[in-house]
């Protein structure tokens, strides 16, 4: 991997305001029971950034990115999603999330569907596209994740790096304003995980908004606009891929950098 | 493979004809069809005395352990069904013992199977099918975070788990028609059944569900499937295949508890087996008659179930 740095990308949309954000996080916050899990979580997402959030296990950083498509609910703030404001009683939280794509840490393919059907489900039945045009939709994002000719097998035919790429392909289809990854290479071998973030790079060279959970630093130096350090339900430190690896401002970054590098 | 090796060892042979002799020779065989046979050895006057018991237990208990001892030696399947055959001759004997009229049975057995075994299929499959859609109901509502739907669909269960089936077509016979709702006997009967059914069977639905893994939802629903097209798309076809086997034994307990509902008039096969040979005082007759039906269309059934598990299995 070429590790191409791109901080003026990164301080050039930080400082240009004209540019509405697609997401919103405004002082939220979340508790499980008694376990305050996000604290006073700022955050503003502009079209065509990547974010790579990373921080150690239990620091919130999943259920941050989860609550942006509202799997998980959270209790106080405010967060907008393409000017949508998610709150309890909202109607159409279902067409927020077909706009927003995610792709989970355990694939999640629809096991009794083929490759292709579980690409085709979403444009079919929820955005009424016709199969004929569905299918070719299906085929167009299953080559761009270089794996079209599977399309006729089931999930547990394919290995977890191809299953992974076709959850890629499904969010894709969906034609989404905005990509969510929760881990999506820590359930892999690791000689599948370069296919993975190929695939994701491919994508964040086409201009895709990403918001991504990961530890792949590689992935981070190469692709982010910022990178983001969670722990303990905080955003500690939020900067540059270049700074933040090679210059940490927070002694907690350092720590983290420190185990993980 | 136990039993095969116990019976290899000559302590263990021992010691079960010891306690077949000893069981013998305290239940007395020596009244028996069995006696008779040994007649030349007891001679004919040896009827209930100690020796014509030692005699008939001694032969008896080892003529028994040989063939436990022969069975032993064949494989699986051989051994199962000699098991079987045995069995099955030990309760012809039975039966043959209560001196049956086969004639009566013979006059009888045509309309046992025409109105009987026809009526208990139709009430089972009709039931079945209302259970069947009460459980995917009250198990969807049972899972939802809606207090009304989960209260509903947990005070049905509760109730109609709670109470005897028998008590509930009574209930519902006798119980309707007092609030001004008059119910023929087979509808009530159904509904019964449909009711108790549906009440179990929504556990069996919830259990189902539960087992789809939480991600399959997590990506329905990220992908914007709204709740019901998640159901219907995703996770019931999943869940079905695990439902189905147990919903299996379910038509197969319900065939039988069908009986229930000849309390109330409906000419099914129980209905029938009770007032066929009343008139004749032929009661065993029929009776019997309608064990070994009940029993032929649980095995039939059992067999058609096996064959649906295997299927899904691989599917």
């Amino acid at each position: 991997m070429n590790s191409v740095h791109k901080p003026d990308v990164a301080v050039e949309t930080a400082v240009k305001p004209a540019v509405k954000p697609i997401v919103e996080l405004k002082d939220v916050n979340k508790w499980y029971d008694d376990f305050h899990c996000l604290k006073d979580i700022n955050l503003t997402v502009t079209p065509g950034e990547r974010i790579v959030i990373c921080g150690p296990s239990g620091s919130g950083k999943s259920t941050m990115i989860r609550c942006i498509n509202r799997l998980e609910a959270h209790q106080s703030g405010e967060i907008i999603v393409d000017d949508v404001v998610l709150h309890e009683h909202m109607q159409g939280i279902d067409k927020v999330r077909s706009e927003v794509g995610m792709v989970f840490q355990s694939f999640n393919l629809f096991p009794h569907m083929t490759i292709a059907e579980n690409c085709m489900a979403g444009p079919m039945w929820v955005q009424g596209v016709p199969k004929g045009e569905a299918r070719r939709l299906a085929m167009k994002y299953l080559e761009q994740v270089r794996i079209p000719e599977q399309a006729d097998k089931y999930p547990g035919q394919l290995s977890g790096g191809q299953q992974q790429r076709v959850a890629i392909a499904r969010s894709l289809c969906m034609k989404p304003k905005l990509m969510l990854f929760d881990e999506p290479t820590s359930a892999l071998d690791p000689e599948m995980v370069s296919g993975v973030l190929d695939t994701m790079i491919d994508l964040a060279k086409e201009g895709m908004t990403m918001l991504c959970v990961t530890h792949e630093m590689g992935f981070a130096r190469e692709v982010a606009d910022r990178v983001i350090f969670m722990a303990d339900g905080e955003i500690v430190e939020e900067n540059t891929p270049g700074e933040f690896f090679d210059n940490p401002r927070e002694a907690r970054t350092q720590q983290f950098l420190s185990q993980i590098l | 493979m136990q039993e095969a090796r116990l019976l290899s060892k000559t302590p263990f042979v021992v010691a079960l004809y010891a306690a077949f002799f000893v069981l013998l020779f305290l239940v007395d065989m020596s009244g028996t069809g069995f006696a008779e046979l040994l007649a030349p050895a007891i001679g004919s006057d040896g009827e209930g005395s100690v020796y014509a018991r030692f005699v008939t237990s001694v032969t008896l208990s080892a003529i028994i352990t040989l063939g436990i001892w022969l069975i032993g030696k064949l494989q699986f399947n051989a051994q199962r069904v000699t098991v079987w055959l045995i069995m099955a001759g030990l309760f012809m004997l039975f039966f043959t013992s209560f001196d049956l009229s086969f004639e009566f049975i013979q006059s009888k057995i045509w309309f046992m199977v025409s109105q009987g075994i026809l009526t208990t299929l139709y009430i089972s499959v009709v039931s079945i099918s209302i259970a069947s859609v009460l459980a995917i109901i009250g198990a969807v509502a049972k899972l939802s975070s809606n207090g009304f739907a989960n209260g509903l669909a947990s005070f049905y269960t509760s109730f109609f788990r709670g109470l005897p089936l028998l008590m509930q077509v009574y209930l519902i016979y006798l119980g309707l028609p007092q609030l001004g709702f008059v119910i023929d006997a087979v509808p009530a009967g159904i509904l019964a059944l449909s009711l108790c059914y549906g009440a179990y069977m929504t556990e069996i639905f919830r259990a189902g569900i539960e087992s789809i893994p939480k991600g399959q939802w997590e990506a329905a629903r990220s992908i914007g499937f709204k709740f019901g097209l998640t159901m219907r798309r995703i996770i019931l076809p999943q869940a079905i295949p695990l439902i189905i086997p147990p919903t299996g034994n379910q038509f197969i307990a319900m065939l039988k508890d069908s009986s229930l509902v000849s309390v109330i008039g409906v000419w099914e096969l129980m209905f029938l087996a009770r007032t066929l040979g009343q008139k004749d005082f032929k009661h065993m007759e029929m009776l019997i008659t309608a064990a070994m039906l009940y029993w032929i269309l649980s095995m039939v059934l059992e067999y058609a179930q096996s064959h649906i598990e295997r299927r899904y299995r691989k599917g």
